[in-house]
């Protein structure tokens, strides 16, 4: 029996050094280490061998059987490698079918790399979109909440508690959307800019107040390249005890900064808003030019974007905030303007007139 | 506002350079929106013809000698104009002076001129580039000094302002000349107006009486007789031109000089033409009057007009009358200096559309302290420039008069909006550059007298902005607010539209946002119930009303868009539609919508280009849905704008919140569509809201093993599919049911259809059976059959 074994071991060594793939590897095994196999059959029948015999035999074939074990293991790994450097080996683009018992795909290799990929519906949200996020974000993180309000307003949200008057030549500064109504009613419009959201938001809350208003304005204008007659607006206002022009200074310096990057200057020059005292433009140096003038800057170096000012004494007091305990500062920008600048847009109608291929860029 | 710097610079000195100067008046408020230089002038001086004679060789020509301040030179000069006498423009050869005819540049060359050799050449105003004038040479006024280089004498620089409509003082140059003394820490210096009286008082001559006080606070008049109306000289009209005016003759540029130097505007009528002496200031009856530019204008009892005993001779303000126009003939003139109402005067310039230089700074509410200084100063000029005498005394009726109280200012105040101290002194010091007059009450207020020009100065913060902009806004500290936040109020709207959005862009589909405004025709199109908000004043008929669907603004960007995309278009918009309520602001009411149609998947080489259909749309709507937490049913609907048979309603909780279809070919031809078929879908977001609210509670991963069945049953074509899958899914031990087929046709019999379920059999809590999943399994067989009366397909 011991000499069957060392038969089965040598028979079994040559037959392994000539094994050149994994599939005659595993009928390998199947012969050497399969059920049906010679040393199982010895390992089986060992019991109805005498003891001393049994003993002896049992250790070698048990001996046996791990060496093939060892060795199937190895000569595996050893095959495996081969076939994984014969598929390095291969150029780009020819398909190569790897021996059985990899675990992976049967075959390598694309017929060219440059080829294009699957494709997969994509959507973008709008230009507009993506930039009212990206500034209400930065408010946000300065502690201001988002809040919306109605587009079709009352004269007197829209112009009156601004102190904007019937007759008020400010009036020219909003040209005006008026909204059919039964005679008598009180006089509707588009709103014509964010800020009657100032007035909405201080009559239904008491201060403090940190608010953002982005939506929808509306200018009866005739439309061309920087007109149009439906654009975004973002509000802002912060109302409390302790207030100040310094306060607004900072929070627009430290918005612009985020928005356009800590290398543009900020400049805060005195403007006229006749909601607001004092009244405060916020310009940026033009980033087109760097501050020496240009087209986009129109020679000035500056680019105006957003007013601003401390809330009007008469304001508060419309709604019935007590101007000597409250101060308070707003502020409005115009939205479209702001990708225009960024990116290069020289025609505000691209916003809402929605050519894809203008949308897709973004 | 157009300010030449060399006027404002007889009012206070200026140092700085242009540039300096008008970046300090932006900082402050004034913004400079260009610089417009005059000169760069090379070549050229001022010379006076001293001598004069005829060409030897042309009729038309002289020859003019001029004195060039010692050095004397003789020119060929066609212009009938000059004189001995004169100070002119002399350019020597080489000077560059625009051509009349062409308008470019040339240099001037040596030339003979029939036969006459020319020195140099005396300049018209075309060719200096001042103006258009070319009738003849530019005559400088006598005291411009000979020798001197034109451009030393007459080159200046004149600032475009944009006066903000708070400021109407600063419509003038006297005014902004303060805004210069105050930023620079000079003395202003204002013009004398003092001048010779003559003759009989004004008093016996001429009256004036005010009817309506409430709109004409305050009337001034003078005088002037044995007038003679002739050109101004030319200093004046270079100043009236400069500032953009016309000028006419020595009585109207004086009026147009002085509102300009002073801010008031005035008007002169022809004293002859005003019947019965008399000046009534009243609200206009139903009469009419043809202005100063010759159109009739109807009168309407809203309006100021100046009367004579007998009609209207100007409208108040706006624009004098035509009959008592100053001309040639005119020997006497009346000036008027008044105050007026700005809501009105306003009133009645928009209802004319007639925005004059008066009305646009009456409209802003000047000074009832203005028209006497005003008057005095063009009294003086035109008598002066006229040769007239001044009747004694001026009218000046002034039932408006107020008394302006002072301003209390403590230095808290300006700390607690400025958030910085300014001392005392230096308040006091930056008001009273401006004008302001301020008293000490106590250490930390003051009493702040207001000049009368500033009317828009009313209170303390008023005064708080003065201080902020002299000192300079960059010159104030930056601080980010100090404050507690307020209380968080959740907006579940905003959120839910962003999470909608992201949604639906990562399904493939490209955010639009459309006017709001559409027409009554497009909504017609595509809505049975087009209600809506109609505007007034719309500029064009396609944005005349307010949508009260997303649809029109979707399917014309589909439109627009189809002609140059030739794979698909996804569009979806998440915006307000505006729905009318009686008597009050219409309800604004979030809405999403979409719209798909083209190629399921871009042309490309793997092949796949199948047109997406209706369950590509229905796929969209699950996905968002399934990302919200929402469980929707489908429904089929009768909804016209969709073809028969491809539309549905989108039921959640038993509410319809939304409908989704093919758009019917009807429409889509309609909204100038050619793409077919094309889907859409509408949800309320605002139904669609509560069912999101559901709070989110995790459920344990299952740990026990799954068992799949397959279920093959054929029902009556009719019964809906979801149907037969509620009942699978009803079973307890059933956890999840996918239809992977669907068949009708020839393998079933007619009228019937074959659905076949994967079905997975889990357990929470056990490891299931065969037996249990089969006794299962059979009595869903069995529900299938006695309900549905399906039979298991073999
Ligand atoms: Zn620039």
């Amino acid at each position: 029996m011991l000499e069957k074994l060392a038969e089965i071991k040598s028979k079994a060594i040559d037959e392994l050094s000539s094994l050149s793939d994994l599939r005659e590897l595993e009928a390998w095994r199947v012969r050497y280490l399969g059920k049906k196999s010679e040393l199982t059959q010895i390992l089986r029948g060992l019991a109805s061998l005498p003891l001393e015999e049994r003993k002896a035999v049992s250790a070698s074939a048990n001996e046996l059987k791990a060496f093939f074990e060892t060795s199937h293991r190895e000569n595996k790994e050893s095959l495996k490698e081969r076939a994984y450097q014969e598929m390095e080996a291969a150029t780009v683009g020819r398909q190569i079918t790897l021996p059985t018992g990899i675990p992976s795909a049967e075959t390598f290799g694309i017929p060219d790399v440059t080829l294009p990929g699957r494709p997969i519906p994509l959507g973008r949200l709008h230009p507009t979109t993506q930039m009212l996020c990206r500034i209400c974000d930065i408010f946000v993180a300065l502690g201001f909440q988002v809040v919306e309000g109605p587009e079709v307003e009352w004269d007197y949200y829209n112009f009156e508690a601004l102190n904007i008057p019937p007759d008020h030549p400010a009036r020219d500064m909003f040209a005006t959307f008026w909204i059919e109504t039964e005679s008598g009613q009180r006089p509707m419009l588009l709103r014509t800019h964010t800020s009657p959201m100032q007035i909405r938001v201080m009559e239904r809350t008491q201060p403090p107040v940190r608010v953002v208003v982005p939506g929808k304005v509306y200018r009866y204008e005739a439309t061309d390249a920087t007109h149009e007659s439906m654009f975004y607006q973002i509000e802002g206002l912060a109302v409390d005890e302790h207030t100040t022009f310094s306060d607004l200074k900072g929070t627009l310096y430290e918005f612009a900064k985020r928005l356009f990057g800590e290398e543009r200057r900020v400049r805060f020059r005195c403007d006229y808003f006749p909601f607001v005292e004092p009244g405060v433009e916020m310009a940026i140096d033009c980033m087109a030019c760097g501050g020496s003038g240009c087209r986009l800057c129109s020679g000035t170096g500056w680019i105006e974007i957003l007013g601003a000012g401390m809330v009007h004494p008469d304001v508060l007091r419309r709604v019935n905030y007590d101007p000597e305990v409250y101060t308070g500062f707003a502020f409005g920008l115009g939205l479209e303007r702001i990708p225009m600048l960024l990116y290069g847009i020289d025609d505000i109608r691209l916003f809402y007139s929605n050519d894809l291929r203008f949308l897709r860029q973004f | 506002m157009k300010a030449p710097i060399s006027w404002l610079r007889e009012y206070v000195e200026i140092a700085l350079h242009p540039e300096e100067l008008s970046d300090k008046l932006t900082m402050s408020g004034t913004e400079v929106s260009g610089l417009e230089a005059t000169g760069g002038w090379e070549n050229i001086v001022v010379g006076e013809v001293v001598a004069i004679a005829p060409h030897p060789n042309a009729d038309r020509l002289t020859l003019a000698t001029v004195d060039l301040g010692g050095e004397r030179l003789t020119s060929v000069c066609g212009a009938p104009n000059v004189d001995i006498g004169q100070k002119v423009p002399f350019a020597h050869s080489g000077a560059q002076l625009i051509d009349p005819e062409s308008g470019e540049l040339v240099r001037l060359k040596k030339e003979k001129i029939r036969g006459i050799a020319s020195a140099g050449m005396i300049c018209s105003e075309r060719e200096l580039g001042i103006s258009d004038r070319h009738e003849g040479i530019m005559v400088l006024p006598p005291d411009a000094p000979s020798g001197t280089p034109l451009n030393e004498y007459l080159g200046d620089t004149t600032l475009d302002l944009y006066i903000t409509p708070n400021r109407p003082d600063l419509l003038s140059i006297i005014g902004i000349a303060r805004e210069v003394a105050a930023l620079t820490g000079k003395a202003i210096n204002i013009p004398d107006t003092r001048y010779a009286e003559a003759g009989e008082s004004i008093g016996g001559k001429a009256s004036v009486e005010i009817r309506d006080p409430d709109l004409c606070p305050r009337y001034c008049a003078t005088l002037i007789t044995d007038a003679k109306v002739g050109p101004s000289p030319p200093w004046l009209e270079q100043r009236l031109l400069a500032c953009g005016m016309r000028p006419i003759n020595n009585i109207v540029d004086v009026t147009n000089y002085v509102m300009l130097e002073h801010g008031q505007p005035l008007h002169a009528f022809d004293f002859e033409k005003i019947s019965e002496k008399r000046i009534i200031v009243r609200r206009a009856r139903n009469e009419s009057i043809i202005t100063l530019d010759g159109m009739v204008r109807d009168l309407s009892s809203d309006m100021l007009v100046i009367a004579d005993g007998q009609r209207p001779v100007a409208i108040a303000g706006v624009m004098g009358g035509a009959g008592s126009e100053v001309t040639e003939a005119t020997t006497a003139v009346l000036i008027e200096s008044a105050n007026f109402n700005p809501a009105s005067i306003r009133r009645t310039s928009i209802k004319f559309k007639l925005g004059s230089e008066a009305s646009l700074r009456f409209e802003k509410g000047l000074s009832a302290e203005l028209p006497l200084q005003a008057l005095r100063r063009a009294t003086q000029m035109m008598a002066e420039l006229s040769g007239g005498k001044i009747a004694r005394g001026i009218i000046d009726v002034y039932p408006g008069k107020r008394e302006v109280k002072p301003i209390s200012l403590t230095t808290k105040q300006v700390a607690r909006i400025l958030g910085i101290k300014i001392a005392r002194e230096k308040v006091a010091k930056v008001l009273g550059s401006l004008g302001f007059q301020c008293e000490r009450v106590s250490p930390g207020e003051l009493s702040v007298a207001v000049p009368y020009w500033r009317t828009d100065v009313r209170l303390a913060e008023d005064l708080v902005e003065e201080i902020a902009r002299i000192i300079g806004y960059d010159d104030l500290p930056t601080t980010l607010p100090s404050g507690a936040l307020p209380r968080y109020k959740p907006d579940p709207m905003r959120a839910l539209i962003e999470k909608v959005s992201n949604i639906l862009v990562g399904c493939g589909m490209q955010e639009v946002i459309t006017y709001s405004l559409t027409s009554l025709a497009m909504l017609r199109k595509v809505t049975p119930q087009p209600a809506a908000l109609k505007v007034a004043n719309p500029i064009t008929t396609e944005q005349e009303c307010l949508r009260t669907t997303l649809r029109p603004g979707l399917l014309q960007t589909l439109s627009a868009n189809e002609k140059h995309e030739n794979n698909s278009i996804r569009l979806f918009e998440v915006g307000k539609v505006y729905l009318p309520r009686e008597g009050d602001l219409p309800e604004e009411r979030h809405m999403l919508s979409g719209v798909l149609c083209g190629t399921r998947l871009d042309q490309s080489w793997h092949g796949d280009s199948e047109r997406l259909d209706f369950f590509d749309a229905k796929g969209v709507l699950e996905t968002l849905m399934e990302r919200l937490g929402v469980a929707p049913r489908f429904e089929p609907s009768e909804d016209k704008t969709f073809s028969p048979g491809s539309r549905a309603t989108i039921v959640v909780g038993g509410e319809s919140v939304g409908t989704l279809g093919e758009l019917h070919p009807r429409v889509a031809e309609r909204c100038d569509i050619s793409s077919r078929p094309v889907y859409l879908f509408e949800i309320d977001l605002e139904r669609l809201l509560p069912a999101t609210m559901a709070p989110l509670k995790y459920r344990p991963i299952p740990k026990f093993p799954i068992t799949l069945r397959d279920i093959a049953v054929v029902v009556n074509e009719e019964i809906p599919s979801k149907r037969v899958q509620d009942i699978i899914e009803g079973s307890p031990l059933v956890s999840r049911v996918t239809l992977f087929d669907f068949y009708t046709g020839k393998q079933v019999p007619e009228g019937k259809k074959s659905l076949a379920f994967r079905v997975l059999y889990q357990s929470p809590s056990r490891t299931l059976t065969d037996e249990e999943v089969n006794r299962a399994q059979q009595e869903i067989v069995s529900r299938l059959s006695r309900e549905l009366g399906a039979t298991l397909r073999q």
